[in-house]
């Protein structure tokens, strides 16, 4: 294996050993949240035409899932590696800094897909629900997750104790993948929210995700792609620069 | 080479050339600059002007060659609670690239005997069985040359004659070794030469036999006394 394989293989080993706490909790959170939700508020939500509101939530509740564990597996544990001192095995091995950055953001890719088929998977028995563009879904996903992952690493990289990594989590990841529209689409906001939610990145990357479920999206696919793709380039070329430059793990 | 950490000047114009093949030590007090220069050469610091070459490989240009060159036993005892010892041996051969080098790594736990431990997790394992996968990672890709930074701080007597037996074996079979320590007799008795550093400068650089025959007295002096006259005196 090569050093950026085995670089993989560990970041994925890593979670994957604590299965419990980063694959399965996180796919009952968005399970209890679809009872809850669909319970509460099944028959008085319309959203598009002919989707239940509980079909409209699942894809929502899946791509919410995705990013938010993509965030998690990078920034935890980079900032781990960080705090106990243990980066330096990393830091010591011939490997690239583009490499020490595909190794975490894939690993941020395998976490937040596997609990992302794990959400679908158990939603499935409660909501009948047909892909009607898999690829769109499946790029979406992949580079949603791929996104987040790298803000992860960005996350990770700035962070000095696992308190800033919470704050990151709670203050931005949380209220961004929230308002976005997992919950809610948003056309049944008034204009100004309508707009407002246009500048959240998160927005699209769900609504394009939804898109592959139902053919139907507040926002033409190709458009939240682009979106997507753009913000994606953009965090990547910051990431590879400040790994370049060692900030905060090279003195 | 020369390294600030804001006000502080860590290394002040260090100069130095470690031969292949020998065993260097690298003295001073705390905060002298030894760890700094360590972590320069193993490309976890960068230094501020001059260069670092590894066997000829320059540590920023040739980053690759350098790393693939250096063994280097951290100070601070550090491990990933997530493997169990021989997980992060094979995950460190990985790092370097290889593959299928469980026979070396079952030597290199057998001389530094981890293998009852091979299948223990990191966090069951003692202080001085850390510090000993510490030296096992840093010999995994087999490198010539190896840096031990403070390897025997708070080992007990076994593990550090255990220790040195198997690092002079190495240097025996042709690898440079550096090794800093705050245990004098130690390099007085590992080390063919001896950098002394304080305050980021090198206060002396020397066989360890020419250090110990310059302080004249009525008896003969060991390593701790010519470092604390070099020491007061600079």
């Amino acid at each position: 294996m090569t050093g950026f394989a085995t670089l993989l293989y560990k970041e994925v080993l890593r979670f994957w050993k604590v299965a419990f706490q980063t694959v399965a909790g996180p796919v009952l959170s968005a399970l209890l949240y679809l009872v809850i939700f669909a319970q509460a508020l099944g028959e008085r939500v319309v959203v598009f035409d002919g989707v239940p509101f509980t079909a409209f939530l699942v894809p929502g509740l899946v791509m919410m899932s995705v990013l938010q564990n993509a965030f998690a597996n990078s920034s935890s544990s980079l900032i781990q590696s960080k705090v106990t001192g243990n980066l330096v095995f990393v830091l010591l091995a011939p490997l690239s800094s583009a490499e020490f950055f595909a190794a975490y953001v894939l690993a941020a890719v395998v976490r937040g897909l596997a609990v992302g088929v794990g959400v679908l998977a158990v939603t499935m028995w409660f909501v009948e629900l047909r892909l009607a563009a898999p690829l769109w879904a499946l790029a979406f996903a992949f580079l949603g997750a791929a996104l987040l992952g790298v803000l992860g690493l960005l996350a990770g990289l700035w962070a000095e104790k696992f308190d800033q990594i919470a704050a990151f989590q709670n203050f931005l990841v949380l209220p961004l993948t929230m308002l976005s529209g997992v919950f809610y689409s948003i056309h049944s906001l008034p204009p100004l929210w309508q707009q407002v939610s246009h500048f959240n990145p998160f927005f699209y990357m769900i609504d394009g995700f939804r898109y592959g479920f139902f053919g139907a999206a507040d926002v033409a696919p190709a458009a939240s792609l682009a979106v997507v793709a753009v913000s994606l380039a953009l965090l990547s070329a910051l990431a590879l620069r400040l790994l370049a430059a060692g900030y905060k793990i090279r003195t | 080479m020369e390294k600030r950490y804001g006000a502080l000047r860590a290394l002040a114009g260090v100069s130095l050339a470690v031969e292949q093949g020998e065993f260097f030590g690298l003295l001073g007090p705390n905060g002298a600059g030894k760890t700094t220069l360590i972590n320069i050469i193993a490309g976890l610091a960068r230094a501020d002007a001059g260069r670092v070459a590894v066997l000829g490989a320059d540590v920023r240009q040739e980053y690759r060659r350098a790393r693939r060159l250096l063994g280097v036993v951290p100070q601070e005892l550090v491990f990933d609670p997530f493997f169990t010892v021989r997980e992060t041996l094979q995950l460190q051969s990985g790092y370097f690239g290889l593959r299928a080098n469980d026979a070396w790594i079952d030597e290199v736990m057998h001389h530094l005997d981890l293998t009852a431990k091979a299948d223990a997790n990191m966090r069951a394992l003692s202080g001085g069985m850390k510090r000993r996968v510490l030296v096992a990672q840093a010999l995994v890709h087999k490198p010539p040359v190896i840096v031990l930074d403070e390897p025997t701080a708070g080992v007990d007597v076994e593990l550090r004659q255990e220790l040195w037996q198997f690092v002079r074996r190495l240097n025996r079979d042709g690898h440079t070794v550096v090794l800093t320590t705050h245990y004098l007799e130690e390099a007085e008795e590992h080390c063919q030469r001896i950098a002394m550093l304080k305050a980021g400068c090198i206060v002396a650089l020397d066989t360890t036999q020419n250090l110990l025959a310059s302080l004249k007295g009525p008896h003969p002096a060991d390593l701790e006394d010519v470092f604390l006259h070099l020491m007061q005196k600079h």
